[in-house]
C-alpha cells in the first residue's frame, strides 16, 4: 500500500535520512521509531510531501508522490500532530468538517460522519461546539483523529500522537487508538522517540538511527532479538512501559 | 397629467444643468463669470495682502477662492506654476533665492524676465519692503553693548531661534553666518510664530524678524543693524499667471491699482492689529482696501465656540482624509504584507521601501506630489496612504510569520486550497495583529492629516496652519485638541472591532 523506494535526504550537506526503502501493507500499523536526528521525522514528511527527497521515491497505491499527484493524494491522507494542529479560530466541528465543506460535502453527510466519528473517538457532542483551546489536551488529540479520518483515508500518518498528554491520559488514549485502527483497517504510521508510544500503537517497529534504519520487526522481536547493541541501549534506556501497553502488545503477539 | 409635470420637472433640471455647463466651459471668456484663486502662505502679512487682492477683486464682481496658510515658499509657488492658483503676494528677494536660486541682487526687470519663461509675471512692487532682520530682546542686550550684527561674534553666549527657511537660506543664515564670520554659532531652528514665545521665555536671546513685523515695538526688540549691507532687497509684490490678465481683466485691473498705495508703517499698523489685537486678516485689509468690516470688530470668539465650530467645520474633512487613504492603505497594504511572507528577496525590499517612505517628513513627500497632483486633496491623500502603507504591511507579515509552522503544514497536508489556506486559516489566524497594524496606520493618519492644511487640503492643521501664523496659540489648540480627541476615538473604535473582527478562540490579547 505505502512503498518507499531508496528514499533519501541531505539537509545543508548533512544526511537526514540515507536511501530508505520500506513498504506497508494495507491495514498494517508501522511506527517510525528513533531519538531525533534519526531521520525519521524527515521520512513522514516526504510522505506527506512537506519534503522533496532527493533520491528515490514514495507511492501510495501505485501512485508514485509528486507535485501532481499531491492534491489528490492528501485527501486520502489522514495527519495528526503533536498538539493536534487544530485551528484555534475555528470549533472543534468545523475543525473535523472544513475539508469535506471544501469538497462541497451535503451538510447531512457532514453531520452524519461527524456524529459516526464522535461515537469512535468517544467525545461528548457539546465539545465539538467548543474552540480547541477549550478542549482538554486529550479531547483535542480525539477531535484531530477525527479531522484525519473525516474523508476515510486509506493512510493514516500521526506524528507523535501522545506526545503532549499527561501519562494517564496517554495510555488511555494509546490503547483505544490501536483499538481504533485495528477496527478502521487504514493503514497506520506512527512517528515517536517514545518506545511506550510505538508499543502501543503499531504492530511493527521500524528503528531508525542517524538516517538509516537499525532493525524492522515487532517489540517482541526488537527486545528479545535485537539486531544491534544499539537496540537494546535504546528499548532499555526508556522508562518501563506501562503495563495496559505491554498486556495489549503480549495479546497480539500471541 | 401627473407624469407630464414630473416629466417637465425633470426637463427643467437638465436644463438648468446644461445651462451651468455651458456658462463653465464659456466662463472663462464671459466678463460676468471672472474667478480667480488667490493664495497665501502662512503668516499674517501674506494672507493680509492676499485678503485684500481677493477684496477687490470681488468688488468688481469676480469670484475669488483664497486658499489660505500655503506652507512654505516651495509649496505655494509650486501651486501657482501649476495653476491651482492664479496669484499670491510674494517678496523680490524671496523669489530672486528660494525660486530661480540666485544670489545677490538682480533688478525687477530681469526677474520679470526671468519668471516670463515659466508663463509668470510680476505686478508692480506694492510700496513697502520686508526685508529679513535679526533681533535681539531689550532684557538680553540691556546687560551687553550690542547693536550691530558684527556686535554678535563677541558675544558667543547669546543663543539664535531662526526659522528653518531662513536657517537654510543663502540671503539667511547661512551667508549672513560667512559675511558676518559667525559659522561656529550654532542657531535653534523654530517656527517663526513660536519665536516671540521662546524670546518672552528666555529660552533664546537672538531672532530673526521681519522688517514690518508687528511685534518690533511692542515686544520692546532691538533691531540690529545690518552693518555689511548683506540683505538684500525683499519688496512686496503680487505674482501671477501671466494670462490671468486676460482672464479676468477686470479683478486683474483692480489687483494692479493696489501697487503703490502701502508703505512700511501702515503695514506693520495692519500686521499688528492682527497677530497682536486679534483682528481677522480680512479685517485689516478691507482697514486698506475700503470695503464693510465683518460683525464684531476685534473681539475673539471664545475658546469653547471655536472648538465647536472648528469641529463641525473641519471634522468631516479630516476624518474623510483619514478613512480614504486608510482605505488605500490597507488595500495595497495587505497583498503587499501576504507577498513579503511568501516571497523572502521580494518581501525584503518591500519592507525597507515602505520603512524608507515613513523617513521623509511629511511636507517634503507633499512638496514632491505638487508638480503630478497639484495641491489640495489628492496629493494629500496618497501621502497619508504611502504614511499608512508601512504599519499595515509590517503587520500582515509579522501576523503571518507568527502562525505556528505546525497549523500551517496541517492546512497544507489536510489538502487545503492555497485560497481557503490564506482566507480560512492564515489570515483570520494573523488577524489580531494585522488589526493592530491598521489601529496604528489609522492613529498615525490622524495626526498626519493635519499637514493638509499645508497644501490647502483643510481639516483640524486649518485652525492650527492659521494659528501658527498669527502666533495664536489657542487657535493652535482649536485644531490639536480634536486631532487628539479624534486618534483616542480611533483607537477605542478599533478596540471594538478587535472584539468583533478577532474570530473567538484564539485565547486572550496578547498585549
Amino acid at each position: 500500500m505505502l512503498e518507499i523506494r531508496g528514499v533519501s535526504k541531505r539537509f545543508a550537506g548533512k544526511t537526514a535520512l540515507a536511501p530508505t526503502t520500506l513498504s506497508a501493507l494495507r491495514g498494517s500499523t508501522l511506527a517510525l521509531l528513533g531519538s531525533s536526528g534519526s531521520g525519521k521525522s524527515t521520512l513522514l514528511r516526504i510522505i506527506v510531501g512537506l519534503v522533496t527527497a532527493d533520491e528515490g521515491e514514495v507511492s501510495i497505491d501505485g501512485v508514485r508522490v509528486s507535485e501532481e499527484t499531491l492534491p489528490a493524494l492528501r485527501l486520502r491522507m489522514g495527519y495528526v500532530i503533536q498538539e493536534g494542529g487544530l485551528f484555534p479560530h475555528l470549533t472543534a466541528g468545523d475543525n473535523v468538517a472544513i475539508v469535506a465543506r471544501q469538497l462541497r460535502w451535503q451538510a447531512k453527510k457532514i453531520d452524519d460522519r461527524v456524529e459516526e466519528l464522535r461515537a469512535l473517538v468517544q467525545i461528548p457532542r457539546d465539545a465539538l461546539a467548543r474552540h480547541p483551546v477549550e478542549l482538554s489536551g486529550g479531547q483535542r488529540q480525539r477531535v484531530a483523529l477525527m479531522r484525519a479520518l473525516m474523508l476515510d483515508p486509506d493512510l493514516v500518518l500521526l506524528d507523535e500522537p501522545l506526545g503532549a498528554l499527561d501519562p494517564i491520559v496517554r495510555a488511555e488514549l494509546g490503547e483505544e487508538l490501536s483499538t481504533i485502527f485495528a477496527a478502521a483497517h487504514k493503514t497506520v504510521v506512527v512517528v515517536t522517540h517514545d518506545v511506550a508510544e510505538a508499543a502501543m500503537l503499531a504492530s511493527e517497529i521500524v528503528l531508525l538511527r542517524e538516517g538509516t534504519i537499525v532493525q524492522r520487526g515487532s517489540y517482541e522481536d526488537l527486545a528479545s532479538r535485537p539486531a544491534d547493541p544499539f537496540v537494546t541501549r535504546f528499548l532499555s534506556a526508556h522508562p518501563k512501559l506501562p503495563s495496559v501497553a505491554l498486556a495489549g502488545d503480549a495479546e497480539r503477539g500471541s | 397629467m401627473k407624469r407630464w409635470s414630473h416629466f417637465s420637472k425633470t426637463r427643467r433640471a437638465s436644463a438648468v444643468l446644461c445651462a451651468s455647463l455651458v456658462s463653465l466651459a464659456a466662463g472663462r471668456d464671459a466678463s460676468a463669470d471672472e474667478s480667480l484663486v488667490v493664495g497665501s502662505k502662512r503668516f499674517a502679512e501674506s494672507t493680509i495682502l492676499a485678503e485684500a487682492a481677493a477684496e477687490v477683486a470681488r468688488a468688481t464682481g469676480a469670484k475669488v477662492d483664497h486658499k489660505e496658510g500655503l506652507g512654505g515658499t516651495a509649496i505655494v509657488f509650486r501651486a501657482l506654476e501649476q495653476g491651482d492658483i492664479d496669484l499670491y503676494p510674494d517678496y523680490t528677494g524671496t523669489l530672486v533665492e528660494a525660486v530661480l536660486h540666485e544670489k545677490g541682487p538682480m533688478k525687477l526687470d530681469a526677474l520679470r524676465a526671468r519668471l516670463g519663461e515659466k508663463g509668470l509675471c510680476v505686478a508692480d512692487p506694492l510700496g513697502f519692503e520686508n526685508t529679513y532682520a535679526l533681533a535681539v530682546s531689550e532684557a538680553s542686550s540691556a546687560t551687553r553693548d550690542v547693536r550691530r550684527i558684527s556686535d554678535l561674534a563677541s558675544h558667543p553666549d547669546l543663543k539664535l531661534g531662526l526659522s528653518n527657511e531662513f536657517k537654510g537660506r543663502d540671503d539667511g543664515w547661512l551667508g549672513l553666518a560667512r559675511a558676518y564670520g559667525l559659522e561656529s554659532v550654532v542657531p535653534r531652528e523654530m517656527d517663526h510664530g513660536l519665536a516671540y514665545g521662546a524670546l518672552a521665555s528666555k529660552s533664546i536671546d537672538v531672532i530673526e524678524v521681519y522688517s514690518t513685523d508687528a511685534k518690533i515695538e511692542r515686544e520692546h526688540l532691538r533691531v540690529l543693524e545690518d552693518d555689511k549691507r548683506f540683505f538684500p532687497s525683499y519688496e512686496a509684490v503680487f505674482v501671477h499667471k501671466c494670462d490671468l490678465q486676460t482672464r479676468a481683466p477686470k479683478a486683474f485691473a483692480a489687483i494692479l491699482g493696489l501697487s503703490g498705495t502701502m508703505d512700511p508703517r501702515r503695514m506693520i499698523a495692519l500686521n499688528a492689529k492682527v497677530e497682536v489685537d486679534g483682528a481677522s486678516p480680512k479685517d485689516a485689509a478691507r482697514e486698506w482696501v475700503g470695503g464693510a468690516k465683518s460683525g464684531a470688530p476685534t473681539a475673539r470668539r471664545t475658546f469653547a465656540s471655536g472648538l465647536l465650530d472648528v469641529t463641525v467645520r473641519e471634522g468631516p474633512r479630516h476624518l474623510g482624509l483619514v478613512f480614504a487613504s486608510l482605505a488605500l492603505s490597507v488595500l495595497f497594504g495587505l497583498p503587499l504584507g501576504i507577498l513579503a511572507q511568501r516571497r523572502r528577496l521580494l518581501g525584503a525590499a518591500i519592507l525597507s521601501t515602505v520603512g524608507v517612505l515613513q523617513t521623509i517628513p511629511a511636507l517634503a513627500l507633499l512638496c514632491f506630489f505638487i508638480p503630478l497632483l497639484g495641491i489640495g486633496t489628492a496629493p494629500t491623500i496618497l501621502a497619508l496612504f504611502l504614511y499608512g502603507l508601512l504599519p499595515i504591511v509590517r503587520n500582515t507579515f509579522a501576523g503571518l510569520e507568527e502562525i505556528p509552522p505546525g497549523l500551517r503544514e496541517s492546512a497544507v497536508v489536510l489538502g487545503l486550497t492555497p485560497s481557503r489556506r490564506l482566507f480560512g486559516i492564515e489570515l483570520p489566524l494573523a488577524s489580531r495583529t494585522i488589526l493592530a497594524g491598521i489601529k496604528t496606520s489609522a492613529v498615525i493618519n490622524v495626526g498626519t492629516a493635519t499637514v493638509a492644511a499645508f497644501v490647502g487640503a483643510g481639516g483640524f492643521g486649518q485652525p492650527i496652519s492659521t494659528g501658527l501664523s498669527l502666533n495664536d496659540s489657542s487657535l493652535i489648540l482649536q485644531g490639536a485638541v480634536p486631532a487628539a480627541l479624534l486618534a483616542i476615538g480611533v483607537q477605542g473604535l478599533f478596540g471594538l472591532a478587535e472584539r468583533w473582527l478577532v474570530p473567538r478562540g484564539l485565547g486572550p490579547r496578547k498585549s
